[in-house]
Parts: C-alpha cells; structure tokens; sequence
C-alpha cells in the first residue's frame, strides 16, 4: 500500500497518507468516548448512554458533536487571542503527526523512518508545550495552574516513558517500529507463545509495567489527571474553552491515549503479528490484531479510571521521580547485561 | 530495601483488588429501569394520585373538611321531590346533585386524610403517577359527572322547588300563627268564664 501510493501522484500520496491515520483516529474518538461512558456505567452497575440511535445509544457521541459544533466559540476578553485559538490544534497536531511512525499494518505504515520512535517521543512533546500554551493564554488561575501541572508531570514522566523504550530498542536493535514489530514474528518462545517482546525477558516485564504507568500520566488519565482535575482545578487548561476548540482538545486526549497504547503494543506486544503465528496473518487482519490490541490497553486504561482516585502533585512527583526513574534506569542496565550474557 | 519492596507489594495488590472489584461490576447485573418502557412495580398503598368514585359519592363534603390544604371543592344541590337519584353501591341513600366535585392535585399533599373520613369509600388514591402538566390549571380535575346545562336545570328546580317550600312554610306559618291567635282569643273568652276547664282544654292540644 505505501509503494502504490507513492508511486501515483505525489500530492495523492499525501493526502492517502494523511486521510487514513485521521480516518482512524476520528472513528476511534467517537468510538473510544461512547465505549468509556459505556464502561463507566457498566462499571458503576448503571447503563450509560441507551437512547441516541437505537441500539445501545451507539449514536451519542455523534450527537454530542453535533451539539458541540452548535456552541458558542468564547474567547475570553483578556486572553491571549492568537496562543488561545492556536493551542488546540497544535495539541491535536502534535499527537496526529506522531501517528506517521506507527505501523498499522504489515502493508501500511505512514512513513517508514529509521529514527520512528525517537521522532513519536520528539513529537509528543510538543503536546506540553500546547497545553501551557492554552492554559497561559487563557488568562485565568485554573488554567495557569493546570498547565503547570501539566509540564511538570508530562516533562517528569518522558524520562521513565524514554528509558523503558530505550529497553526495548536495546533489545530490538532498531529504532524503527516496523523492524521492531517485524522481528516479533513467529511462536518459538518456550516452545508455544508468540516471540513478542514481553515474553522475551523479565525485565521487560517490568519494563512494560513503568512504561503502562507513565503512558497513563503522559495521557492525563486517572489517576494522573492532575492538568485537567475536574473537581480541584475546574478543567485545568480547558476551563475556557468552548465548542469545536474545547473538543479538539477532547479528540486530541483520546488521540493520545490510543498512540501510546498503540506503541505499547507495538513494542510490546507483536505489533500487528497474530498471536497464533500464521494462522489469521497477513495486512488485514495484522491491522485487526494491532488495534484490538491498542483498544485493550485503552480498556485497561478506561477500567483503572473508574477504579482508581487522583494522586496529589507531589505523590505524582514522588512516584515519577523517586521510584519510577530509578527503577527504569537500573532496568536498563540489567536487561544490557541480560542481552550480553544470552 | 526490602520494605519498599513491601510496599509497592501492597501498592499493587490494593490496585488489582480494585480492579477486581470493578471488573465484577462490569459484568454484574445493572440496577438501571429503563423508565418509559420499564417501570417499577409501586409499593401497596403508593399515594399518587386522588380519584373520586362519583357514582358512590353522597355528598357529605367530610373529605373537603378534612382536607389540610382544601384542595377539595364541591358544590352540593338538594335533589328536588320528583328525582330519585337511587343508592350507593354500599346501600346509602343519595340525596344531592354533586355540581361540582374539583380537586386541586397541584396543592395536594398525599397526606390522605380525606380518605379515612369517607363514608363510602369513594374517594381513593391511585397508583397513577405520570400527570404532569405544563398549565398548573390543568391539575385540577373535575369529578362531577353532570354537564352544565343539566347543573343548571337541577339548580332551577332546586331553587323552585325551595321557594316553594318556602312559600309553603310561609303559609303554614302564618295558618299557625292565625289558629293561635284565635285560640288565644278563645282561651281568653274561657278564661273569663272559668279558669279549671281553659286549664284542661290547654293540655288536650
């Protein structure tokens, strides 16, 4: 697929390479969103959305949108207008442009850079950067705060996030998702699991644990939603914010919380490989086990939301700092001396 | 060492016990009636709404007495001569138009205090819930069952047929008042004769 498309016009390339990441994510939000008032409900022994659309209210959160593009766009008086407006987008852009690096599949892959995962952790960056970005321009003590918040975690939990992908480039020797995926192919270990990555070494293991952790604080999921606490901070960086930009913001959240999911399935767990080595292989069900694996990260990750409450900011820091780095550092030097020995 | 260790050991085994909880409820049962098409089955005795039996109503306005707020208003007329307007099925004899029997639900309370009072058992609450309305007016519900031209015309004979009685009464009155007149101006005839008999003659009547 990627060699039929850049062998056709390369404008058409581009824009096949850009409209089927998008594709996906805008299908997945409005999927994701009314699957974690779904599993909310469920969780809290309620129903959830039941009536838009019939069956099961599957319908919701297309009536939500429609909703959301009727409201009013409010601009505070004395925010920063150009930083105000141009903050949910970059946010949104930032974690759409990560997708490029991701393979989809065994026949798809936005673009098959030797660097994918140093250039998704240089991308997702930016995602801090547009969150101080809106909560210093909207001008309010919320949003300030939770802007701040959000840098101090986002910047602290990269360390742990980086340090636990070095692992596993440590152990794949590329920095290429694909390889790394490619080289996860097959059903040897101990005989009958697949040769995915965690079953690969221990430390990995633990690996996959302190990445689990700090995807959820990258993400701001509970219990690390410190930038956006609905119940301290009002909504954080978003509390001004209205209509379409207020849902960019949204889209960009669930946006991110699926590319980490699916970059821990990628490193982690075979990528689009099928956990019974050939059977059940080939693009397009490689594309179904891939997402069926990032989706149940993204379940684990809705089910800790309603099970777990809020860490408080410096339990946040004491986590990330004092437990979590070092723990993934020593991690690292083991799994070296592991891969030297075997 | 050894006790962070622990720690974090009981950090996770906390985590996953939640977890557990929560993924039972995930797939446990859910408490939720999907209220149009379910609804829940109301206690005995539920007071939700009030209804007046009409057909085995006498009249006897208890209810609006004992009505704390008086949402009750009724309005009786006396049934005239020629009208029989038969029993109650409880075997009480009916002996008034109801004009007009109005409850008033929006000041309603529940407290169901008219019912007790009612010697028929006519007026009841029932399991009736979903009467909301966007005009307070319409709350108030009217039980009478006669239609305005026929309260008009039970009002007239009414009225007649009490003038009448009236007149009646009048005459009477005034046939009493002559008969007594006169026998006073006997009594004092009598009296001028002899006292013994007029004394008599008193206690005949």
């Amino acid at each position: 697929m990627t060699e039929y498309a850049s062998n056709i016009h390369p404008m058409a390339a581009i824009l096949i390479h850009a409209a089927i990441p998008l594709t996906i994510i805008l299908v997945y939000a409005l999927v994701a969103i009314w699957g974690e008032r779904k599993i909310a409900g469920f969780i809290q022994d309620r129903l959830g959305p039941m009536r838009v659309g019939g069956w099961h209210g599957w319908a919701q959160s297309i009536a939500d949108l429609l909703k959301l593009i009727q409201k009013e766009d409010i601009i505070p008086t004395n925010a920063s207008r150009f930083l105000f407006k141009f903050a949910p987008f970059m946010m949104f852009a930032a974690s759409y442009a990560a997708f490029a690096v991701i393979p989809f599949s065994s026949a798809y892959i936005g673009s098959m850079i030797n660097i994918g995962v140093f250039y998704l952790l240089a991308i997702t960056s930016i995602l801090t950067l547009s969150v101080i970005m809106a909560g210093w321009a909207s001008n309010n003590k919320w949003s300030l705060l939770g802007g701040m918040r959000s840098a101090a975690q986002m910047v602290s939990y990269e360390v742990p996030t980086i340090a636990t992908v070095l692992t596993v480039v440590l152990v794949a020797g590329s920095l290429n998702l694909m390889t790394v995926t490619e080289m996860q192919a097959g059903n040897d270990t101990l005989g009958f699991l697949p040769n995915w990555l965690i079953f690969q070494n221990p430390f990995l293991i633990v690996a996959f644990i302190i990445f689990f952790i700090s995807i959820l604080a990258e993400s701001h999921r509970v219990p690390f939603d410190l930038p956006e606490s609905e119940s301290e901070l009002v909504g954080g960086y978003q509390t001004e914010y209205s209509g379409m930009r207020w849902a960019m913001f949204m889209l960009a959240e669930y946006a991110d919380m699926l590319l980490l999911s699916l970059l821990g399935a990628t490193l982690f767990f075979g990528g689009w490989n099928s956990p019974f080595g050939d059977f059940m292989s080939g693009p397009v069900w490689g594309f179904f086990w891939f997402m069926l694996k990032g989706l149940l990260l993204v379940f684990v990750m809705m089910w800790i939301r309603w099970t777990l409450p809020r860490y408080r900011v410096d339990q946040l820091m004491h986590i990330c700092w004092n437990i979590l780095i070092p723990l993934s550092f020593i991690n690292l030097v083991l799994t070296a001396l592991w891969e030297v020995i075997f | 060492m050894l006790n962070a260790v622990k720690q974090s050991w009981l950090t996770f085994r906390s985590i996953f016990t939640g977890m557990g909880v929560t993924i039972r409820h995930f797939f446990g049962p859910s408490v939720t009636l999907q209220y149009p098409e379910e609804k829940m089955e109301l206690p005995a005795g539920a007071r939700a709404r009030l209804y007046v039996n009409i057909d085995d109503c006498i009249g006897c306005n208890l209810c609006a007495r004992a009505c704390p707020v008086n949402c009750i208003d009724i309005e009786t007329v006396l049934a005239t001569q020629d009208v029989d307007l038969g029993k109650t099925s409880t075997g009480n004899p009916k002996r008034f138009w109801l004009t007009r029997f109005d409850i008033d639900m929006a000041k309603c309370m529940y407290c169901d205090l008219c019912v007790y009072p009612c010697p028929t058992n006519c007026i009841y609450m029932v399991p009736e819930y979903e009467y909301s309305e966007f005009d307070r007016s319409n709350l108030v519900y009217h039980f009478s069952n006669l239609e305005p031209e026929m309260v008009a015309e039970v009002k007239e004979k009414a009225e007649q047929e009490a003038e009448q009685k009236k007149r009646e009464r009048e005459e009477m009155m005034r046939k009493k008042a002559e008969e007594k007149a006169k026998k006073e101006l006997e009594e004092k005839k009598k009296a001028d004769e002899e006292t013994p008999k007029n004394e008599k003659e008193n206690r005949g009547e």
